[in-house]
């Protein structure tokens, strides 16, 4: 299997589709000649021209509007919001329209629309380029929220999104753009949404995360390992909606301890619904109460300090870990 | 009942003068008034306690008959507001299936119980869904016209809003968009003097919408909306012009909102009553029998069969509306997300 970074496996996802469905077309600012702010899309406007990769004006709400009708009238539109940070701005047309036309037309009107998002903090950009909305993403029935942590997922994941006949919100933690994986170059790959995936086994304790806490909670229970001897269970959730609880609770009921790490933040958070459902379905299984490791209740600064301070750390996942104990 | 049946066979011979044939003219006529007859029903019943909510489009319906007439039925799109029960009308709507939506009943075409009333959506016919958000429809006509325009399919969209609605940013970038990409979309004011209880000067410091078009590099017009036969001479020829490839419209009908805004606005309190007596005598309903009367298009007795025909529709589809099954509480689950 070839070895690619994120980016490259995204890209080849977008190819792939492109080649397979002619109804697939790309729209997004800086996305042509540029080939997009994180170069996901580098190539693509040599190879299917203008009018299937189409660099639009700096207007997030145009452009998902325009996807929306685009998708409305047969196409399968992926619009590039340059990250999810601008997406407050076309937030009515996603949450609005996308979400709510095939259930406000009784069924008739479907937005089969991919709106792929950069997201996440961590390379200094401010509190205004920072966010981490999947879970915010996930509170509205009618999408379906994807967060891929690795290359493969990336690729399989987003050539699922294209299938769906319903509006994706694909969010890739900027942080994992260079991030390398090896990456299955069969046309055919494409993965299950609501598939969540054990990516190390264990049994003292579960740690779930999703997209950029992925690592963090990989990294946590190498530390878990090494300092404390203690055998973490890490569930890489994938996609939000929908949600492979199941997952999650099998490897409670056998670890009877849960840890949730997110980079976004707690109050109202979708840790929190994880706990809940958690709590619901695997009480009597619990030895101690689900924790939630978050980023801090704050606006993200920018000074590389005070960004680490807001966010949430590994040394973080391993001390809720031995609170449990 | 989508057909309209007439008297006698009409001549499908354009009238020079009209543009438009005295079969057209008859259904123009029969659209108008029956927009006018169904809204004035779903008030009664609103004010009876039947239904909860209205939203009209009384003295606007020369502006919306006179366009939608102008587009090819069931092939090109439209993406209305919710004043635009004419333009639904022409596109296929029946009264009855007007009434089932104004009661949100279970066979309502549109959104089978689940929207507010006047959110119309109807895929076969080419109908949009839309959100109660104003001018957010005309992206979805962007996105719609840009899709035909990669498939070399020569339809046109039509977009319409109210003054008001062009405020909103959406107004902005889909004209933009549409003028960058030569799409054949006509963006269609329906400028009807108040956005709520808002008059136009509170709203923009122009007297022209259409004046903006020049901003987005596309065409422009302002017609009388008051008159559906000018409304269509001046629609026509733009789609056509958009049609062939001539980018996009900007068309302003200035006409006049004889309502209050909704069933639960009172414009007592914003607009006097001289100012709508004055523009009940421009009445876009009562204009038109005038002028084909004067012009001896057709006899006057043949316009009083029209208005009886409405009449026994408009009253007839009330009743059996309120007969029909409201939705089972059921019904409330499903349509959120389509499988696959």
């Amino acid at each position: 299997m070839p070895e690619l970074r994120m980016r490259e496996a995204l890209r080849e996802a977008l190819r792939e589709e492109m080649l397979r469905d002619d109804r697939v077309f790309l729209m997004g600012e800086d996305i042509g000649a540029y080939g997009g702010s994180y170069t996901v899309t580098r190539g693509l406007l040599d190879e299917f021209g203008p009018e299937r990769v189409i660099d639009t004006p700096i207007a997030e709400s145009g452009v998902v509007g325009a996807g929306i009708g685009a998708a409305i009238n047969g196409l399968r539109p992926m619009v590039e919001i340059m990250t999810i940070n601008f997406s407050f701005v076309a937030f009515d047309q996603i949450i609005n329209n996308a979400s709510k036309f095939l259930y406000m037309s009784g069924g008739q009107f479907n937005v089969p629309l991919v709106l792929r998002m950069a997201a996440g903090g961590g390379s200094q950009l401010g509190a205004t380029h920072s966010h981490s909305l999947e879970g915010l993403y996930a509170h509205f029935p009618g999408l379906k929220v994807v967060c891929p942590s690795n290359p493969a997922d990336a690729k399989g994941l987003l050539k699922r999104a294209f299938r769906d006949e319903n509006p994706v919100i694909f969010i890739e933690h900027s942080a994992l753009y260079s991030l390398k994986g090896e990456v299955p170059d069969d046309a055919d790959y494409v993965l299950e949404f609501g598939k969540a995936r054990v990516l190390r086994e264990g049994t003292d304790v579960t740690i779930v995360g999703y997209g950029g806490s992925v690592h963090q909670a990989l990294r946590s229970a190498a530390m878990l390992e090494d300092q404390e001897q203690l055998s973490a269970e890490v569930i890489d959730l994938r996609t939000l909606r929908p949600l492979d609880i199941d997952t999650v609770i099998q490897s409670v009921k056998k670890t009877n301890r849960c840890v949730v790490v997110e980079d976004d933040w707690q109050f109202g958070g979708f840790a929190g619904e994880i706990s809940a459902q958690v709590m619901e379905r695997a009480f009597d299984w619990l030895d101690a109460p689900v924790a939630r490791v978050s980023g801090k209740d704050v606006p993200m600064p920018y000074n590389r300090n005070l960004e680490f301070a807001a966010l949430p750390s590994e040394e973080d996942v391993v001390e809720a870990v031995l609170a449990m104990l | 009942m989508a057909a309209v049946r007439t008297r006698r066979d009409r001549s499908q011979t354009r009238i020079d003068d009209y543009l438009l044939s005295e079969a057209q003219l008859e259904e123009m006529y029969y659209h108008m008034l029956l927009a006018r007859r169904l809204n004035e029903r779903m008030l009664a019943l609103n004010r009876q306690g039947r239904a909860p909510f209205v939203i009209a489009g009384a003295g606007q319906e020369a502006a919306q008959v006179g366009a939608a007439m102008a587009l090819k039925k069931g092939i090109d799109y439209v993406a209305p507001y919710y004043r635009d029960l004419g333009v639904n009308l022409v596109f296929g709507m029946d009264a009855r299936e007007a009434m089932l939506n104004l009661l949100a009943k279970r066979d309502d075409p549109n959104a089978f119980g689940r929207q507010m009333p006047s959110h119309w959506g109807n895929r076969e016919r080419h109908v949009v869904t839309q959100s109660s958000v104003v001018a957010t429809q005309l992206l979805h006509a962007v996105g719609i016209a840009l899709a035909a325009k990669m498939r070399n399919d020569p339809i046109v969209v039509l977009a319409s809003c109210g003054e008001g609605s062009t405020s909103r940013g959406d107004f902005h970038e889909a004209l933009n968009f549409a003028g960058i990409h030569k799409l054949p979309v006509i963006f269609y004011i329906e400028n009807n003097g108040y956005a709520i209880t808002e008059r136009t000067d509170k709203e923009m410091a122009i007297e022209h919408v259409a004046d903006r078009a020049r901003a987005y590099g596309i065409h422009g017009a302002v017609v009388d909306g008051m008159d559906a036969i000018r409304v269509y001479q001046t629609v026509a020829p733009a789609v056509a012009e958009t049609r062939g490839g001539g980018g996009p419209y900007l068309i302003e009908a200035k006409c006049y909102r004889l309502w209050a805004h909704s069933s639960d606005d009172d414009d007592s309190r914003y607009r006097t009553k001289q100012e709508l007596e004055e523009w009940a005598r421009k009445d876009p309903i009562k204009l038109f029998r005038e002028r084909v009367e004067s012009d001896r298009i057709f006899p006057p007795e043949d316009l009083d069969e029209i208005e009886q025909r409405v009449d026994d529709e408009v009253k007839e589809a009330a009743q059996w509306a309120a007969s029909q099954p409201d939705p089972a509480p059921e019904d409330a689950l499903g349509f959120v997300y389509k499988e696959l």
